[in-house]
């Protein structure tokens, strides 16, 4: 019969936190020593990278088309529908851009780097790969991370660019407003501080999605029924971490920047 | 041989065992499996582990090889406490150590050819000679036409044959076979067996191999290769092969550590019934 230990439940969190922990210390310094398997970067840089780019553009679009038309319905009560181009820029440049980009990256890869690394892990692949004197940290997880994070970070990019180009379409076709205004405005909008911490969260977001996918699959057992669980815990950790994580770096550039 | 701070080609042969356990104990969830295991492999010895399912053989090829750490007492290899190794030097030892795994553990995203090259690559070998002794680990295993197929191409036996080509191909001084023979016909299961034979007697690697099926651990014992013929053949005269030996396992303690005489003689009333 199931029964709930509040020590065991404790004891296992504990653990689960310093593997964690240690999976991501690992990882980093493999970053910095010994060797670096850059096949293995790039092909995760174009699975991960390239592999997103439909996804995220069409999420990017879409969202700067939804903000430009909720926002002219608000704006447009204040007689300011010119404004429409500042509201969408610095909405997809501060908030959504990075923290879509980041969800849509997560669902995409934190599940694939989940599944591919149970299945290795429940196959003995990944005990096959030690005997065989590899370090899969090295091989599996060190690439995902450096690659998820460099791509994710120009992919947010890529993210803002759609979106405001989604703004500006609807603006210009549904709303009747001046290109030239909106993109003026927009761009008029935009501080330092504000793309600087836009371009931060990818970092750690990028670093959350691999980190996790990665170590839900390292850590999978039971077989293919705890490859699924690992799969769906993955997405579900990773998500939550960056929507918390989003929200302390918000909370960290307000500090740096002011606003 | 892969270049590495660890060289058991050093190690002398008379200096000690090549595996030894001193007091092993690991468990799992507060359930404890292996419980103060203690015996030795000698250099050249084929030790067959035996033992109802679940009673914790897996687990000391395991950690023979450093890939899991006891609970309690001290795992020996050539000589050296696995203890207090970094995982580096782990790294080192595992480069002599060769280990075929229960369901092959083949990487299922490359072909044969890259499975079994994968240590030499590893280890920065040429692209010539690496071909070149891929070529020979597969012809030992009798897979040459297979290298360019995809494990999820092969049957389970040559998957099998697979995993031993891959174990062998940096020529180890310890090969662990983790049930080489399991879930196979009787006909792959004596391929299997006679491949483990042929690199007994054409290498005399030390090794640890793990069976269920009895008849495959008499076979090792009552048979030798023929190198003239091509093929294992039934010792003479009824004798049996001086270096296997046995140890058996219950419920995760030693029952038996001995020779193939000393197991068929044996009054042990679980081992009567075990063996019949």
């Amino acid at each position: 019969m199931f029964t709930f230990s509040p020590e065991d439940f404790a004891k296992r969190t504990v653990g689960s936190v310093q593997e964690f922990a240690l999976l991501c210390g690992r990882a980093v310094g493999n970053l910095f020593s010994g060797r670096r398997y850059w096949a293995d970067i790039f092909t995760q840089m174009d699975s991960i990278g390239v592999g997103s780019l439909p996804i995220v553009i069409l999420t990017g679009f879409f969202t700067g088309c939804v903000l430009a038309l909720q926002a002219a319905v608000s704006l447009k009560e204040f007689g300011a529908v010119g404004m429409t181009g500042k509201l969408v820029a610095l909405s997809m440049v501060k908030e959504l851009g990075p923290v879509l980009t980041g969800l849509m990256v997560a669902g995409r890869n934190s599940s694939g780097m989940a599944s591919e690394l149970g299945s290795m892990k429940v196959t003995e692949q990944i005990d096959a790969m030690r005997a065989l004197g590899t370090d899969p940290i090295r091989k599996l997880v060190t690439p995902r991370i450096l690659a998820t994070v460099v791509m994710l970070f120009f992919l947010t990019i890529i993210s803002d660019a759609c979106g405001t180009a989604g703004g500006a379409l609807v603006s210009v076709t549904l709303l009747k407003l001046n290109a030239s205004t909106f993109f003026h405005t927009a761009y008029m909008a935009l501080t330092y501080g504000d793309v600087v911490g836009g371009l931060v969260k990818p970092l750690f977001s990028g670093f959350i999605v691999a980190t996790v996918g990665c170590y839900f699959g390292m850590t999978a057992k039971g077989g293919t029924q705890g490859v699924g669980r690992a799969t769906t815990q993955a997405v579900v950790y990773a998500m939550i971490f960056i929507i918390l994580v989003d929200f302390l770096v918000t909370q960290l550039m307000i500090g740096i920047f002011g606003k | 041989m892969a270049e590495s701070s660890f060289t058991p080609g050093s190690f002398d042969a008379g200096a000690g065992p090549v595996v030894a356990f001193h007091d092993v104990a690991i468990g799992f969830d507060g359930h404890e499996v292996l419980h103060d295991l203690s015996f030795h492999v000698e250099h050249g010895e084929t030790r067959i582990i035996l033992g109802p399912a679940g009673c914790g053989k897996s687990l000391i090829l395991k950690l023979a090889n450093g890939l899991l750490e006891p609970d309690r007492g001290e795992v020996c290899v050539f000589g050296r406490s696995l203890g207090g190794m970094t995982e580096a030097e782990r790294f080192d030892l595992r480069a002599h150590v060769g280990m075929v795994f229960q369901e092959s553990a083949l990487f299922d995203s490359i072909n044969v050819e890259d499975n079994v090259a994968y240590r030499l690559r590893e280890e920065g070998a040429p692209a010539e000679e690496t071909h070149t002794r891929v070529q020979e680990a597969l012809r030992f295993v009798e897979l040459e036409k297979a290298i360019d197929k995809y494990p999820s191409e092969l049957s389970g036996g040559m998957r099998r044959r697979v995993s031993i080509a891959r174990a062998i191909i940096n020529r180890p001084d310890l090969i662990l076979y983790d049930s080489p023979t399991g879930g196979l016909d009787p006909i792959t299961s004596t391929t299997i067996i006679e491949l483990v034979v042929k690199q007994r007697d054409v290498s005399h690697t030390t090794s640890l191999l793990i069976t269920h099926r009895l008849q495959d651990a008499f076979t090792l014992a009552t048979h030798r290769y023929n190198s003239d013929l091509g093929r294992m053949e039934l010792i003479p005269d009824g004798k049996i092969d001086d270096s296997t030996k046995f140890l058996v396992l219950h419920e995760g303690k030693k029952v038996f550590d001995g020779t193939t005489l000393e197991l068929t003689h044996s009054n042990d009333p679980f081992l009567r019934e075990f063996l019949t």
